[in-house]
């Protein structure tokens, strides 16, 4: 990665150090991850340590330090769909997929996340795909609808 | 004042034209929950559907109105007809609605739940009054007054509904009269604590310094909970003006909201919002005309539940990890790089334009007293009507699980209050009232106000490993008592519910609960524990069965029972027989069907398909191996 693409998160006057978080967060919604690139580019800009920074990151569940699928699944795993069988979803992920939360398939096709709750606890229990949320989602459902994503 | 009735105007007029509408208004609710149940698509159908007639009319997309149960709701507003709403819109029956309503005058008074006009239109069209609805009934919507009918992007619709009016009579009344009204109001936080709101902010005046922030927290983290994202997704300028509000009172110049990066569709409203705000005048020098500069930025969470408190916040907002630190000195004091800080939740931003547009007697007219005014909830579970519901503190727990819910399909169990911190309450609490000091004297807490209501096929001891295992997982690991604490609690309930429970276990739990209590640093710490100690306190019958018994009796914690088929409830309508992926459900269509023990993984599949209450669970007749006994002879 070229710090050029890098330096154009810097370019709106971001310089103190509370503006740390945002900026890992835009270079996350721009390149999926937290590459070492960003961490020494923002150690640079911000005039703070990069274990500083890896020390902020890895304290937020948001940030991830490895690429990740082509396609992101979260499953909700709040009250609400526990309660109305989001573990069920979860077990179905990994049982097909063979991995846990956190992991992605070899073939890179999905990244797979457990998240405490996407606030749609009334059409639990939910899942997000890529952004967009499903409701009152079932095992059944969810094999059908994974296969729709390539 | 001049500059505010010219904008004022403009909105009046702009919302005049849309209620002497010449041509159909398509109102759609498309919230987060709403996106959840598919209104997306409907969206499209509607525009492909209008596109086909080639009618013209406007698309409305609205917030969440409440009765989540019902997403996706859609509303049509014929000229000259109050606006109609259909409930459960899928793409078929959207066209369907579309084309009886545009093409043949016809309101389908069947499909209809519910219209927005006078009472007399009931018996016109033979539909009911949609706020008559029995979840609807009971409720009083101050904080929600516009969610669900103005569009949340449109700054001139809020305007046009009395907008920015609270902001202005705080202008003009000056900051001690506006925290004199809110003191009158007696409005508490609405974060859960319930501090005086009046107190924070006099607090925050009085301290000297060149800069001041307001901040609004909208890190709803607490599962289960959604009130402060319906709202701002709803009605985001209501949350904006009460920022204002609180910004002018006690003389802050920056403001920022933090909001949840789970909350994509919140985020970007604000953002748009506060842009209408500037190009208004309304953010920015010299706001409106008057000696008042003030600003909003918003900062998005990265994913931690402790920032929802607020020195931990603070240190989020600062680019630090979020660990809370030790109170005093309060935010009030020395918040955001050591400057005065007034933090209050999204809600209570939300309730104070009210109370400046209407006074804080006003204010006083609604709950109990020493529990002033409304208050949201998000109302999930196993209830029937499941959305976020507003309500007059005071309301009994019946009331807003059976009137307004519903009740439950199977018989009731417990509602949790207060979220993953709150606490399990029992059949013998629904009497109880919902304000601040009940619901602490019955062991859990208001909590920002997510209610989840169980029922029989929810297992407790597995709920508190649930909330504990959430606590632990979110835990900053800054103090011994949170970290070990969890921990042990955790690594008890799992011991319980895998079937090796002992009866010391119960006073383990309850001694490291209690010790957390009274020494973890911050509040989320101290009431972690709450899940546990409620349910030992009402449950505790279920905890001795799963130690004594070795039986789940809610027919979750797998190794404590068996799947077992009662065969005169079993149909045989073979649904059970499609979703079994081992084949252990054997049995000819319309014919009693079997279930093969030994095949069984208890994927609980089955038990969710059956309509007909057939499968349950009974406690397990297969010999049990104890693991760790297993280990202790290798």
């Amino acid at each position: 990665m070229e710090t050029d693409t890098i330096g154009l998160i810097c370019l709106d006057e971001q310089t103190e150090a509370g503006d740390l978080i945002p900026m890992l967060q835009q270079h996350q919604k721009e390149h999926g991850y937290i590459s070492e690139e960003c961490v020494r580019y923002i150690s640079e800009k911000l005039k703070i340590s990069e274990n500083h920074i890896y020390g902020v990151a890895s304290f937020y569940s948001q940030f991830r330090f490895v690429q990740p699928g082509r396609h992101s699944v979260r499953v909700c795993l709040g009250t609400a769909c526990h309660v109305q069988g989001g573990t069920l979803l979860a077990n179905e992920i990994s049982d097909t997929f063979g991995i846990q939360s956190g992991e992605s398939t070899k073939d890179n096709r999905f990244d797979y996340e457990e998240v405490s709750c996407l606030g749609c606890c009334a059409q639990a229990s939910v899942v997000e795909i890529d952004g967009k949320i499903f409701g009152k989602m079932t095992p059944d459902k969810l094999r059908k609808n994974l296969k729709t994503y390539e | 004042m001049n500059e505010y009735k010219e904008i004022r105007e403009k909105a009046l007029n702009q919302w005049e034209e849309l209620a002497n509408n010449s041509i159909p208004i398509i109102y759609l609710g498309t919230a987060s929950c709403g996106r959840a149940a598919g209104a997306m698509n409907v969206l499209k159908t509607i525009e492909e559907t209008l596109e086909k007639f080639r009618q013209k009319a406007h698309i409305i997309q609205v917030g969440c109105i409440g009765p989540c149960y019902l997403e996706p709701l859609m509303d049509i507003q014929l000229p000259g007809k109050p606006r109609i709403s259909y409930a459960n819109v899928t793409t078929q029956k959207a066209e369907k609605i579309l084309q009886a309503c545009l093409k043949e005058n016809d309101l389908l008074p069947k499909l209809a739940v519910g219209h927005f006009g006078e009472e007399s239109f009931n018996s016109q069209s033979g539909i009911q009054r949609f706020f008559d609805l029995p979840m609807l009934k009971p409720q009083v919507r101050v904080i929600l007054r516009n969610c669900g009918l103005i569009d949340p992007e449109n700054i001139d619709h809020y305007l046009a509904l009395d907008g920015y009016q609270g902001f202005i009579n705080a202008l003009e009344s000056g900051p001690e009269k506006v925290i004199h009204e809110v003191k009158e109001s007696g409005l508490r936080g609405r974060g859960g604590a319930g501090f005086s709101t009046y107190k924070k902010w006099e607090i925050c005046r009085l301290v000297e310094s060149d800069e001041k922030y307001v901040v609004c927290n909208a890190d709803e983290g607490d599962p289960g909970a959604f009130m402060n994202r319906s709202l701002i997704e709803g009605d985001p300028h209501a949350v904006l003006e009460g920022l204002l509000i609180a910004a002018f009172a006690v003389n802050a110049t920056q403001g920022y909201i933090y909001v949840r990066a789970e909350y994509p569709l919140a985020v970007q409203r604000l953002k748009k919002a506060i842009s209408q705000m500037h190009q208004k005048g309304l953010l920015g020098k010299n706001i409106l005309g008057y000696n008042f500069n003030f600003d909003i930025r918003v900062m998005e969470g990265a994913g931690a539940f402790v920032c929802g408190e607020e020195t931990a916040l603070i240190a989020s907002i600062e680019g630090e990890r979020g660990i809370p630190r030790p109170r005093p000195p309060y935010p009030a004091e020395s918040g955001i790089n050591g400057k005065p800080t007034l933090i209050n939740n999204t809600e209570t931003f939300g309730i104070l334009p009210n109370i400046l547009r209407n006074g804080g007697n006003w204010f006083q007219q609604y709950g109990s007293h020493g529990n002033t005014g409304t208050k949201t909830f998000s109302l999930v579970g196993k209830v029937r009507h499941t959305g976020l519901i507003e309500v007059p503190l005071g309301m009994t727990l019946r009331q807003i699980v059976y009137d307004i819910g519903g009740g439950t399909e199977k018989p009731f169990k417990a509602v949790q209050t207060g979220g993953p911190l709150g606490g399990c309450l029992s059949v013998a609490h629904l009497d109880t009232p919902v304000d601040y000091e009940s619901m602490r004297s019955s062991g859990s807490i208001m909590g920002s106000g997510g209610l989840i209501v169980m029922d029989e096929s929810t297992c407790l001891v597995d709920l508190a490993k649930f909330f504990l295992k959430f606590f632990r997982r979110e835990s900053c690991g800054n103090c011994n008592s949170c970290r070990i604490g969890t921990r042990i609690m955790v690594d008890t309930l799992e011991k319980i519910t895998r079937g090796d429970g002992e009866p010391r276990d119960l006073a383990i739990l309850k001694s490291v609960a209690e010790a957390m209590q009274k020494t973890a640093l911050c509040g989320g710490g101290q009431t972690a524990p709450n899940p546990i100690l409620t349910t030992l306190r009402y449950f505790l019958s279920e905890y001795e069965t799963h130690i004594h018994e070795k039986y789940c009796p809610a027919a979750i914690c797998s190794r404590l029972f068996d799947y077992q088929i009662i065969t005169d409830k079993c149909t045989g309508c073979g649904r059970c027989v499609k979703v079994c992926s081992t084949g252990a459900i054997q049995g000819q269509l319309k014919e009693p069907h079997t279930l093969d023990i030994s095949r069984c993984i208890k994927c609980r599949l089955c038990y969710e398909t059956c309509r007909f209450d057939a499968i349950i669970g009974v406690p397990t007749k297969q010999p049990y191996f104890n693991e760790s006994l297993i280990e202790l002879t290798l």
